[in-house]
């Protein structure tokens, strides 16, 4: 008897607690309301589904508990409910997956006129690189970090000395602008995580990743390592500027290029 | 489905029934120590699960005190955080979970069950016991070892599960995969010996669709964890020989802390493959003998058939065979071909069809059921709340973009829990409640059971259900302490604080079932052959608790399947598997 109060409180309480209780999702900062329109779908059918599960539960408990002399019935299978049934639940699942898919369809597909960003994470910060005035990003390879060139820059490809080379900053961005993350390690797995955004993804050694969004929402933002990466993970954080493209300008202007870090010696070889 | 036998059937020869007198135990130690008698060698895997299972439980206290009160116990730094939660995710996952369904209950229930004098290969069976005890052992010494166990985390991703920083890097990550490696070596030996028996030892007039569906869960999972832990089992060996001699299965070319390392051209996301080819079916490696186990609670105690028993069985069967197509879903956002999404996205909603039509049956054998309301049954409907709930947070989850902004996050944790921490572990101590009778004798005290069961179940929901909305918020997991996250309000440390108050009182409520465990041994009221009118063949055993070879001079023979409760014109609600039908008139 009092498990099927129970089980009906728990439906209750889960609901009240859903709509009532203040933690909920922060307020989105980029594009991709879609996700949080799909999360919302997901919650109103599962919703649905686990309050009809457990209250069917409770009545059924209240209703045919035992009494004195009552015998259950015999009904070994009943193959058309049955058959309703799945069908049923593979059209709610149907209704999940197909917005999901389309969803994440356009999740991985990059628009073309996106600008480009690189995040490297290493053990425990965040340094990011921007493509120079000819639009490209320079070739990497693990093999040339040094103190003096931290993100392993190839010193012979041109397309890299105009390289804007970030470390110890913010990483600003042009609201309303897409933007492509290439995501690159140099030594675990990390995740560059900006809850507004909604979008992540594990950034891998010796691959680049990428994810796509675009900022709708002026401000700073805070980033967080969103995968395990040993003691220092959960003090691995950054940030996001959001602004307007001539505000971000002024600010690319006090930022120095690959060419300009390089130690004189060095530079003066090349030449 | 119906299905009995009219007539009677012949006995079978002798020859094929003899109690072998040389093969009884004839000393203390062959007896309890070195058995090979299927129900000690299950008791024995049953409390030395239970056993590191209350350690992992300690560490899950030190870690909720951190997350709620960080810096209040003042050993618990970053460190000491990783090493706290590893620990516990792989002793609750592996040791605890697969070893107590499959080692514990597969080896009391399935001879039983089938009406077998044992598993068919007793001395590798107890093989299996000792060979997991010492894995148990060795992951114990882990705590021991300079620099402790490994706090790679329980998914042991490299790089840095073997990189400096990473506490345990120096012994206690080879301890951990070593201990892996024996439990597996352990595992598949008993795992065949499950399957061999299920296949050849049942008795007479015990056909497939007539085992009880605990069995059919063991069954199935039995055969996928044969499957599934060879990828864990070379997943470790590649990793070890990662660590010790410098290969690069895993390992890329890495700058660790301003040092090149000499590794080179390894695929980190390689090891991930190879552990969720594991880890996926591992979680229905445990759901699913906890899927039968509870169908055959819920239908002894609401003394009615299982609801479908056909389309259970081959739902089972179903959910066996997808879930080794699923295992990327736990690498969405790790930066694998992002094409992959749609198909692992699509077989994993496809899951919840058979597991929903599982859900619907349990729910359906209670409609017009006589509904007893025993620790069994308690424990049985917590478990179908806290699945269902699971479930269908699996479903964001699963939908790839859904997934995106909740990995990694606190959801995850919360999801996880619910669905294959709290789930089976209460259907755990609902077939404990159950079949203790049977392995002891006696009953275990009903008044602390109820306690047991309306603490665990109830704070159980109010630990897992608020946090999902944590990882909403977008915590992330694995953080030891939140710090300063400007999108989090203050009153998230207050949710967090109770959370932990929450699982302090839980975990205290175990106490109580453990020394239930103890207290009924002798003052537990004695229980008789079959407590709970069951219709099963361990209930029908000559003597309780079984003796050794299990059915003393003669085998049983099965008339019927395992679900005739309250059969109409029966005199009693409940006819034995083995019981004959009366004559048909003609």
């Amino acid at each position: 008897m009092g498990i099927a109060v129970a089980l009906a409180l728990v439906v209750v309480g889960s609901v009240v607690f859903h709509f009532l209780s203040p933690w909920w999702w922060t307020p989105i900062a980029s594009n991709w309301r879609y996700i949080d329109d799909t999360i919302i779908v997901t919650f109103w059918i599962t919703g649905a589904v686990f309050a009809a599960v457990v209250l069917f539960m409770a009545y059924c408990v209240f209703r045919f508990r035992h009494r004195e002399g009552s015998r259950a019935a015999y009904e070994p299978e009943n193959k058309r409910l049955e058959w309703w049934l799945a069908i049923g639940t593979g059209v709610g699942v149907a209704a999940m997956l197909a917005p999901g898919l389309v969803v994440w369809g356009q999740f991985v597909t990059v628009p073309a006129d996106a600008a480009t960003v690189e995040v490297v994470g290493q053990q425990w910060q965040w340094s990011y690189r921007l493509p120079g005035a000819d639009g490209k990003l320079g070739a990497t390879d693990i093999a040339h970090v040094s103190a003096e060139n931290p993100l392993g820059l190839a010193p012979n490809d041109p397309h890299g000395q105009d390289d804007v080379i970030i470390q110890g900053d913010q990483l600003h961005l042009e609201l309303g602008k897409p933007v492509k993350m290439l995501l690159r390690s140099l030594d675990v797995l990390h995740d560059f995580y900006v809850p507004e955004f909604r979008a992540k993804m594990d950034m891998i050694p010796g691959v680049v990743t990428y994810y796509w969004f675009t900022p709708t929402r002026a401000g700073t933002f805070e980033a967080l390592c969103a995968e395990l990466c040993s003691t220092g993970h959960s003090f691995m954080r950054g940030g996001v500027v959001v602004e307007s493209e001539s505000k971000r300008q002024a600010w690319l202007q006090q930022q120095k290029t690959f060419a300009q870090l390089q130690p004189p010696a060095r530079a003066q070889a090349r030449n | 489905m119906a299905d009995v036998t009219h007539g009677t059937l012949p006995p079978l020869s002798a020859s094929e029934t003899d109690d072998v007198e040389l093969y009884h135990p004839h000393s203390w130690i062959t007896r309890y120590v070195f058995s090979q008698d299927a129900k000690i060698i299950a008791i024995q895997y049953s409390l030395t699960a239970l056993a590191i299972g209350l350690v992992a439980l300690v560490l899950s206290w030190l870690m909720r005190m951190q997350l709620a009160f960080p810096g209040l116990i003042s050993f618990i730094d970053a460190d000491h955080y990783y090493q706290l939660i590893t620990m516990h995710g792989m002793i609750m996952v592996i040791y605890l979970l697969t070893a107590l369904f499959l080692g514990g209950f597969g080896n009391y229930l399935i001879p039983l069950m089938l009406g077998a004098r044992d598993m068919v290969f007793p001395y590798v069976n107890m093989l299996s016991f000792w060979i997991y005890f010492l894995a148990v052992l060795v992951l114990v010494v882990g705590f021991f070892v300079p620099g402790g166990p490994t706090g790679a985390g329980w998914t042991l991703y490299p790089p840095q599960a073997i990189l400096a920083n990473t506490p345990g890097q120096q012994w206690g990550i080879i301890v951990m995969l070593v201990s892996l490696m024996l439990f597996i070596i352990g595992f598949t030996m008993g795992g065949l010996n499950y399957v061999v028996t299920v296949l050849q030892g049942r008795c007479r007039g015990m056909t497939l669709m007539r085992m009880p569906l605990t069995i059919w869960g063991i069954f199935t999972a039995t055969i996928m964890a044969l499957l599934a832990f060879p990828a864990l089992f070379v997943g470790a060996v590649m990793m070890l020989l990662d660590r010790l001699i410098g290969t690069s299965f895993f390992m890329p070319a890495i700058v660790a802390m301003g040092e090149q390392l000499a590794y080179k051209g390894g695929s980190p996301i390689l090891f991930q493959h190879l552990f969720w080819f594991f880890g996926h079916p591992e979680v229905y490696i445990v759901a699913l003998p906890a899927f039968g186990i509870v169908s055959d609670l819920i239908s002894t105690h609401a003394r009615k058939n299982i609801f479908g028993y056909r389309m259970m069985v081959w739902a089972l069967v179903a959910i066996g065979a997808l879930s080794f197509v699923v295992w990327a879903h736990h690498m969405y956002v790790s930066g694998m071909h992002p094409s992959f999404g749609f198909f692992f996205a699509t077989t994993t909603l496809i899951i919840a069809i058979p597991t929903a039509i599982k859900v619907y049956n349990w729910v359906l054998t209670l409609w017009r059921g006589d509904i007893h309301f025993t620790p069994p049954m308690l424990f049985a409907l917590g478990f179908i709340v806290t699945f269902v709930n699971g479930g269908l947070t699996g479903l964001f989850l699963g939908n790839v973009v859904v997934d995106v902004p909740l990995s990694d996050t606190m959801f995850v944790v919360a999801h996880f829990h619910m669905v294959m921490g709290v789930a089976p572990i209460l259907v755990i101590f609902g077939a404990i409640y159950h079949w203790y009778p049977k392995i002891t004798g006696r009953m275990l005290n009903d008044a602390m059971a109820k306690l047991h069961f309306w603490v665990t179940f109830l704070g159980a929901y109010l630990i897992f259900f608020p946090m999902h909305y944590i990882g909403l918020m977008g915590v992330p997991r694995r953080y030891h302490e939140m710090g300063e996250m400007a999108f989090v309000p203050p009153s998230t440390v207050t949710l967090n604080a109770f959370i932990t108050i929450v699982a302090l009182i839980v975990g205290a409520a175990q106490l109580v079932f453990v020394f239930n465990l103890a207290w009924s041994l002798r003052k537990g009221r004695p229980a008789g052959g079959n407590p709970w009118r069951a219709t099963t063949l361990e209930w029908q055993t000559p003597q309780t608790p079984p003796a050794h070879g299990n059915w003393g001079q003669s085998l049983p023979v099965v008339y019927r399947w395992a679900y005739d409760y309250s059969v109409p014109g029966a005199a009693q609600d409940f006819l034995p598997q083995n019981q004959p039908p009366d004559p048909q008139p003609a």
